[in-house]
């Protein structure tokens, strides 16, 4: 599983930090970071809340 | 746990949306039957007062599901209809066209409905903005360069006048109270919106109402109860919204302000939960009932409602979210946490009006914090909803945010 998120469209609401910590962090520059961009399985039901609740459709999961 | 043979989900926007993708991914193997009063596929609102206004956006780019589409949810929509009735008794909604749909689930996110300015001349150039057909046609009327005129500053209303801004268009805000967003965030805070919008380049007028549109045929201005005149071609009405709940009127379940529901978003009747703009719900954390207008609230409570439904009041969670809500006007990205009560301290921790332009402030109730408003630190937002959701006090609570503000560092989570 490997997360590609559209910078284009991220405009840092941070819901992911809060589904998923382990993979996803807004730091104090205001940007997202990843984590991990090649999470682990057991993180899948995270992740797939993050991508749900992402108020601008930034998140995707390839494989 | 409860088994459904037909799962009906009333309303095709973001909740109604969210419910239909919750019931299969929670195992729901039954039919599902999914009604929208539009007759659009389901769409993102948030884009319509902003990227669709000042003509960044088309309106193909609003669209749910462009690329996987509606097949793998298996759902039978009925697009362009709504409900009339609902019998809970015998399980029997009733269509605009006549259709009956029994349903041995039901979820409601029918939604809201904008308020209209009352006892007012149907003119043309006259909006209110909530649906994507509205949004088409106000840019379209925009592509015109009108005198722009908006009723109401509330979030709309501020971000209809933003994206006016923005193409350069000249616009007056007509607002009752004597602050913006008075009831949302306070007077400090309102305050500080307000500086915004008047740096701007927006004219606001506060502590004035419309008495009269003026114009025969198309809207030429407003005229105000203090007897001036606003020259207007073009005027957004945002004076808020009431909840759909017309059809319900005859169906004995409870609605005050809303569908009356439990802590877990169940309804008055067996079997029917809602979510979203529709749905006024206890929440035990904060102790009494409210209804969130906002994006992440439809997502996360069609979630819970949809829980409920499935696994029965024994197993279900109490819903209890820290609200959440963003607006961007100008180069400010203005989010909010929590909930402001009328007699909440606020502590500004910080206020910078250059560019780029930041806001902290913390908002407290009895001493504990209860909401946070930030523009452009979307950082310090996480780490305060963080903070409201652990019950920090507001002491506590000040000298976290202070000590990230200082050593401009990341917050750790």
């Amino acid at each position: 599983m490997k997360i590609v998120i559209d910078f284009d469209v991220c405009q840092s609401h941070g819901l992911c930090t809060q589904a998923a910590p382990e993979v996803f962090e807004i730091r104090d520059d205001g940007f997202l970071y990843i984590l991990d961009e090649n999470p682990a399985e057991a993180l899948r039901p995270k992740i797939d809340k993050a991508l749900r609740e992402c108020p601008t459709g930034a998140i995707s999961v390839e494989g | 746990m409860p088994q459904f043979e037909q799962v009906v989900v009333l309303g095709g926007s973001l909740a109604g949306l969210r419910a239909v993708e919750a019931l299969r991914r929670r195992g729901h193997d039954g039919r599902i039957v999914w009604i929208g009063a539009e007759v659009h596929q389901p769409y993102d609102r948030p884009p319509l007062s902003k990227q669709l206004l000042d003509g960044t956006w088309t309106a193909d780019r609003v669209f749910f599901r462009k690329n996987e589409g509606y097949d793998a949810l298996s759902v039978e929509c009925r697009f362009g209809r709504r409900a009339t009735a609902l019998d809970p008794t015998t399980k029997i909604i009733t269509l605009d066209d006549g259709e009956c749909v029994p349903y041995d689930g039901l979820v409601i996110a029918t939604g809201a409905v904008p308020r209209r300015l009352p006892g007012m001349p149907p003119l043309g150039g006259v909006f209110t903005l909530r649906a994507l057909d509205d949004a088409i046609a106000i840019a379209d009327r925009l592509s015109r360069n009108p005198r722009v005129a908006v009723v109401g500053a509330g979030f709309i209303g501020l971000e209809v006048a933003a994206s006016c801004r923005k193409r350069g268009l000249d616009v007056t805000v007509i607002e009752t109270l004597h602050v913006p967003l008075l009831r949302a965030i306070g007077e400090t805070l309102g305050q500080a919106v307000e500086d915004v919008h008047r740096d701007h380049g927006v004219a606001l007028v506060t502590s004035r109402s419309v008495a009269a549109l003026e114009g025969t045929g198309d809207v030429t201005g407003l005229r105000l109860s203090d007897g001036s005149l606003v020259e207007a071609d073009l005027v957004v009405v945002g004076i808020g919204v009431t909840p759909q709940t017309d059809f319900l009127g005859g169906s004995g379940l409870r609605l005050n302000d809303g569908v009356l529901c439990d802590s877990q978003c169940a309804a008055s009747a067996p079997d029917i939960v809602a979510a979203g703009d529709v749905a006024r719900w206890h929440h035990v954390g904060l102790g009494e009932s409210i209804r969130v207008e906002h994006w992440t609230n439809a997502v996360e409570q069609a979630n819970a409602a949809v829980e409920r439904l499935l696994v029965g009041p024994e197993a279900a969670a109490p819903f209890t979210p820290v609200p959440y809500f963003w607006s961007d006007q100008y180069d400010v990205k203005i989010q909010f946490v929590g909930r402001y009560r009328p007699d909440d301290e606020v502590h500004m921790l910080e206020r910078q009006n250059g560019s780029p332009r930041r806001l902290v402030a913390l908002c407290a109730t009895k001493g504990v914090l209860s909401g946070a408003l930030v523009f452009n630190r979307p950082a310090i937002m996480i780490r305060c909803r963080k903070l409201i959701a652990e019950g920090a006090t507001v002491e506590a609570a000040v000298e976290n945010v202070r000590s990230i503000l200082q050593s401009g560092s990341q917050p750790k989570p």
